[in-house]
């Protein structure tokens, strides 16, 4: 099978990325950001509100943790839900004890379908950032254009006439995005999307927007579910990660240091087992208790990190 | 290499036992070489009818930011690291960073470390390649890590471990010493090589994927420190086989700063490089000059 012979051609091959989305630039060289009271570390919890229907879509792909058997899939069906009758409401009990806010992902269809769960999340003081209709609302490039924009559409006026709250943050499911996600979310007047993971520090596209980057290594789903670590191995990880953040922070031979982020991307169904959740509890009453972390929703970290640019 | 055989005929048998003496310089019985891949994922490739470069419609968001985490976040993490404890790099570049991020290469280049060609892109596979157009990517690379660096390469790491039967025959007859794309020994060997231009010579330099942190991760799914704890075992292992036999063993940690720099893992990996760094048996070297002293001893 032989190439054409334009393979070895490259008209993006100049200075800067081969994309318009976002220039470059070196984390460690830039204006050194501050968070408040002092702090060094702001530890973003994130955590997913997905329902996954027993009626999975592969257009234009099958979202992470969707159906696997054949029809009916009783078995995910009810271990994904679990996440949302049992699972979510232990970790909201943890977060009252630790005293921190979180950011809560939350599918459309999650806010009409549990409203106590959204009710009580609200009630705590944490954000709720937009995460698509359900687990069949995924986006590529496949997706035709006007679909896509009915899909966000769709997903901002149900989970605002559900919730009452009106989003900052879009999270695409797998964060998954098109050549016109970027565009279509800031068209909705959203301020900040958490898809990209190239960074770890909010940095802001050409077109406005503001990426958070919600590191995929650094979730329960990836230590947990797909690394099989212990809910254990998965504290130290995120200890690890808090020390070598924390210190960096400081200023080092190859850093300006300042502010850094430590974001931490947990999924009920996962962490919200009975025999996971104290590593959590245990962890939060940690994190809390460290002079350098500043734990705050996305949000709250976006808005700080804004008005400092 | 002997094309449609079964048998590649890349190189002879050579049993483990009883191998020829080898010293490495001040009489160190394990070469360890690091080696960091400098990577550029395009984020819109053409098709390669032979493999697809991302799983998804372009752009795959998270295959694309995952790897771009290494040039602005991570590689200045891995690379001090990596400098405290007294290693160079020698750098498997996909070498339009040279052009797309110049402070990258530029700061690898400041710290002394050697560099190689890892193609164009790592989206850009080697598959189905005319000979024109190998020998372009082959003259593409040593010009433009010369215009970058001063340095004229010598060794090859295909991108993307993607090869034709005729790349390493290539290879030597561009004067390039050293390639790193067989895994069949722990020590450098002879690559039996055809030039056109007749008596050319390639040496086989061991790389690594079983101790390569996308392995460590990736496949076998390890923490940080579970990581940590196989390069010490691996060093352990190769320095006292070198130490027992007097034949010098190599062993190469390859990295990728979007992996071994993140925040959970970079502390445990500088532990590690410490102990390593510690030991009087070890050899911090550079691939050119493990590859130099092995070649003056055969």
């Amino acid at each position: 099978m032989s190439l054409p012979d334009n393979y070895t051609t490259y008209p993006h091959r100049r200075e800067g990325y081969d994309h318009e989305f976002y220039d470059w630039s070196n984390m460690h060289e830039r204006a050194s950001v501050t968070w408040p009271e002092g702090k060094s570390v702001a530890v973003w919890l994130c955590v997913s509100l997905e329902w996954f229907p027993i009626t999975p879509e592969d257009t234009p792909f099958r979202a992470p943790g969707h159906m696997v058997t054949p029809y009916p899939d009783y078995r995910h069906y009810t271990v994904r839900d679990y996440g949302n009758r049992v699972g979510v409401w232990r970790m909201l009990e943890a977060f009252k004890a630790a005293g921190v806010k979180a950011s809560f992902a939350t599918n459309a269809a999650v806010a009409e379908r549990y409203p106590e769960l959204i009710e009580a999340v609200l009630a705590d003081g944490h954000e709720i950032i937009a995460h698509s209709t359900d687990m069949n609302g995924t986006i590529t490039s496949d997706l035709p254009e006007a679909q896509e924009r009915a899909l966000i559409s769709d997903s901002l006026t149900r989970l605002e006439a559900a919730s009452g709250v009106k989003p900052n943050g879009w999270y695409s499911i797998a964060r998954s995005q098109s050549w016109c996600t970027a565009d279509l979310i800031a068209e909705h007047g959203l301020t900040y999307t958490c898809d990209w993971v190239n960074d770890e520090l909010p940095y802001r596209f050409r077109n406005g927007l503001i990426n958070l980057p919600l590191n995929t290594e650094l979730s329960d789903r990836m230590i947990i579910a797909t690394q099989q670590h212990s809910a254990q191995g998965w504290a130290q990880m995120m200890r690890d990660a808090f020390d070598w953040l924390a210190a960096e922070a400081k200023g080092t031979a190859y850093t300006k240091g300042g502010g850094r982020m430590l974001p931490i991307h947990l999924t009920p169904y996962i962490i919200g087992q009975p025999y996971r959740v104290s590593a959590l509890e245990d962890l939060l009453a940690d994190l809390a208790n460290q002079a350098e972390a500043w734990i705050a929703p996305g949000a709250e970290i976006v808005a700080e990190w804004e008005a400092q640019q | 290499m002997q094309e449609g055989a079964p048998d590649p005929g890349l190189y002879d048998y050579a049993p483990y036992r009883a191998r020829p003496k080898l010293a490495w310089p001040e009489g160190k019985t394990c070469a360890v070489w690091v080696a960091p891949n400098l990577e550029y994922y395009e984020i819109d490739p053409p098709a390669n009818p032979q493999r697809k470069p991302w799983s998804k419609a372009h752009p795959d968001v998270v295959g694309y930011s995952y790897r771009d985490h290494s040039n602005r976040v991570s590689h200045w993490r891995m690379a001090d690291v990596m400098s405290r404890h007294g290693f160079p790099g020698s750098v498997s570049l996909s070498v339009a960073l040279c052009d797309h991020h110049p402070e990258v290469v530029a700061d690898g280049a400041e710290r002394g470390w050697e560099f190689f060609s890892h193609g164009i892109y790592n989206t850009r596979y080697s598959y189905g390649m005319s000979e024109a157009q190998e020998r372009a990517i082959i003259e593409d690379s040593i010009a433009t890590v010369g215009r970058a660096t001063g340095q004229r390469i010598r060794g090859w790491l295909a991108p993307a471990l993607t090869h034709t039967p005729r790349t390493l025959d290539l290879l030597a007859e561009y004067g390039f010493t050293y390639t790193c794309d067989l895994y069949h020994d722990d020590q450098v060997q002879e690559v039996k090589v055809a030039t056109k231009g007749g008596g050319g010579e390639l040496a086989s330099i061991p790389y690594s994927l079983e101790v390569n942190d996308h392995y460590g991760f990736n496949v076998y799914g390890m923490s940080g420190r579970e990581y940590a704890d196989c390069l010490i075992q691996q060093y352990e292992r190769l320095a006292e086989e070198g130490e027992r036999t007097g034949s010098g063993t190599v062993m190469c940690i390859p990295l990728h700063a979007y992996l071994i720099g993140q925040p959970h893992r970079i502390g445990p990996f500088e532990d590690a490089l410490a102990h390593i760094a510690a030991d009087p048996r070890c050899w911090k070297a550079r691939a050119g000059e493990i590859v130099d002293h092995w070649r003056a001893a055969q």
